[in-house]
């Protein structure tokens, strides 16, 4: 009895314990970033944004969790009824459970897989079924529409984000999370003899790859000027239609999970993630999960302004974009870094 | 079976070899269970959605049972191509047909016996490759590369090693078929249609105010 709460009970509570933290963390994290989106969208729009609920309408997304929880849900009578429920928990359930394997600072991983960015990347290609399923399950036109093309644009996308990846990888020769992170301690500034800075983060080296990846992460997760899948204009709300109270909810969860997760992604491959800009004592001394929540929320008011700014493109230019502009130049990407890193013997 | 190489928050779960053992079996059955049943949903739902909905779920224990075996890669890998892409487009096709199921049971007797038939051949043929080593163990050296540890390769490298090092050459040809058969099937469907206005962005790009605008002067009261 005692090896077995020593080889099973104990780890499995510490689990349990870390994925609660994190969960929470997280929910409370998502809560905020959605208010932060209402009100960046906002100010580019010079309006005020939610600013009713609590002081400066900091409980607005609680309010609207209680509002979604206490409507009744309604299920459209030709639906599918076990697909159209499943289609919000998958969605939802996907993108937080990619969160077990980001390590929020050194050692700071529910699980530090050694194949994490595989996971990561697994996951996220995932998440479209939630889409599908949802549009499909519906039975009426708009949410198939909205299906169809989602499903479209997400695998499309998924190539030009692989290739991404690639190249980090083959800078770093790691498919750890952690790893990944660490390999960018030095890099291009301490080859020009600078001290550890954000000059070594991949960011730089590969600012191409950056542009791509940010660009595809909006595509990936349906964020604006890419959300065509629930293009309001001409699909209404797209798979999301047949959709009220905490079905709906989960949708928009999972869907700011995933998009957190985009940022976090971005965090880590290309923006040093837990690392502090400057090797300087001061900025030392504070823990490195501060640097990976501003990095996330600084990559998050990119999204924003993104959304606040871009008009919505038209379905055959975003193909063309995915498949015309962005995978060729991936892969000539990953050739080129191939080659240099070969050549140059800097992997 | 060697222990997945699994860290949880930086500790290494080293368990010891007997309780370990119980944990895995339990996993075992529950993955390959769970996959027996719902890959005979797959041929056992009425809705053809829902079918690639059990494959789905059958993949993913599949990929349960790669994990538990320690090929994470390979876990992930299933994952990535069979769940994320495959499956999307079967479950694009199947969502964009209009399926009449009743003509698709309605021949199911018919073919049963040669379905029967590749099945028995097939599973014929698992056995052989699978169990041969049982029989005569000799079979098992003369062919196979000895397996790194674990501990000092990860399987990631260890796969990379054999199919970029050791078979480049075949791993090429096999991409270079992959290719023509890619590249047949975009000419077999292409078709150039006349009359249809297409979007040339470049040429969109190029244009100037030069090339494209013409200032007029007019004279009022006459028009151009």
């Amino acid at each position: 009895m005692d090896g077995f709460f020593a080889t099973y009970a104990w780890p499995a509570i510490v689990i349990i314990g870390q994925s609660l933290l994190l969960l929470v963390s997280l929910l409370i994290f998502i809560a905020y970033i959605l208010y932060a989106d209402r009100k960046v969208w906002a100010a580019v729009q010079m309006r005020r944004g939610p600013n009713v609920v609590g002081p400066w309408g900091l409980l607005q997304s609680f309010a609207d969790l209680l509002k979604f929880v206490l409507k009744e849900p309604v299920i459209p009578a030709g639906a599918n009824k076990g697909v159209f429920l499943l289609a919000p928990l998958v969605s939802v359930t996907l993108a937080l459970a990619a969160w077990a394997v980001i390590p929020v600072n050194e050692n700071w991983a529910v699980a530090s897989i050694n194949v994490g960015i595989l996971y990561v990347f697994a996951i996220s290609s995932l998440e479209v079924y939630g889409v599908i399923m949802g549009g499909w399950a519906s039975n009426s036109k708009y949410p198939f529409l909205g299906a169809l093309r989602s499903a479209a644009q997400m695998v499309s996308y998924e190539v030009s984000i692989g290739f991404v990846i690639v190249t980090v990888l083959l800078c770093v020769g790691s498919l750890s999370l952690t790893d990944i992170v660490l390999a960018q301690r030095d890099g291009l500034g301490t080859m020009l003899g600078l001290p550890n800075s954000f000059l070594d983060w991949h960011w730089l080296a590969l600012f191409p790859m950056f542009i791509i990846f940010f660009i595809s992460a909006l595509a990936e997760t349906n964020r604006p000027p890419f959300d065509l899948p629930e293009a309001e204009s001409e699909l209404v709300a797209g798979f999301m239609v047949e959709y009220g109270s905490t079905p709906y909810m989960m949708f928009m969860l999972g869907e700011y999970a995933a998009i957190v997760l985009m940022c976090a992604l971005t965090t880590i491959l290309f923006l040093g993630g837990w690392l502090p800009p400057v090797d300087f004592w001061l900025i030392n001394w504070i823990p490195g999960i501060f640097w990976f929540v501003l990095k996330c929320a600084l990559v998050f008011f990119m999204f924003a302004m993104v959304k606040a700014f871009v008009p919505r493109y038209r379905y055959d230019q975003l193909m063309r974009l995915g498949w015309k502009v962005f995978l060729p130049l991936s892969l000539a990407m990953v050739v080129i870094t191939a080659f240099v890193l070969k050549l140059t013997g800097w992997a | 079976m060697t222990p997945l190489p699994v860290h949880f928050a930086g500790v290494k779960v080293g368990k010891t070899k007997g309780t370990a053992m119980g944990l895995q079996a339990v996993f075992f059955y529950l993955f390959a269970f769970v996959a027996v049943a719902s890959a005979f949903m797959v041929i056992a739902a009425r809705n053809p959605v829902h079918s690639v909905l059990f494959l789905i779920l059958t993949f993913f224990n599949a990929a349960g049972l790669f994990l538990l075996t320690g090929a994470e890669f390979l876990a992930i890998i299933l994952l990535v191509v069979y769940v994320g892409a495959v499956a999307v487009l079967f479950l694009f096709v199947v969502m964009m047909l209009d399926v009449d199921f009743a003509q698709l049971r309605s021949g199911f007797l018919e073919y049963a016996p040669v379905g029967a038939l590749v099945g028995l051949i097939l599973a014929g043929e698992l056995i052989i490759v699978l169990g041969g080593a049982t029989f005569s163990p000799e079979i098992a050296a003369s062919g196979a590369q000895a397996i790194p540890a674990l501990s000092d390769r990860s399987n990631t490298g260890a796969l990379g090693d054999v199919l970029y090092t050791d078979y480049i050459y075949f791993f090429q040809i096999a991409g270079l078929i992959l290719l023509v058969a890619m590249i047949g099937a975009i000419v077999l469907t292409l078709r150039h249609r006349e009359n249809i206005k297409r979007q040339d962005i470049s040429r969109q790009v190029a244009r100037t105010p030069a090339t494209s605008v013409d200032v007029v002067k007019v004279k009022p009261g006459q028009g151009i």
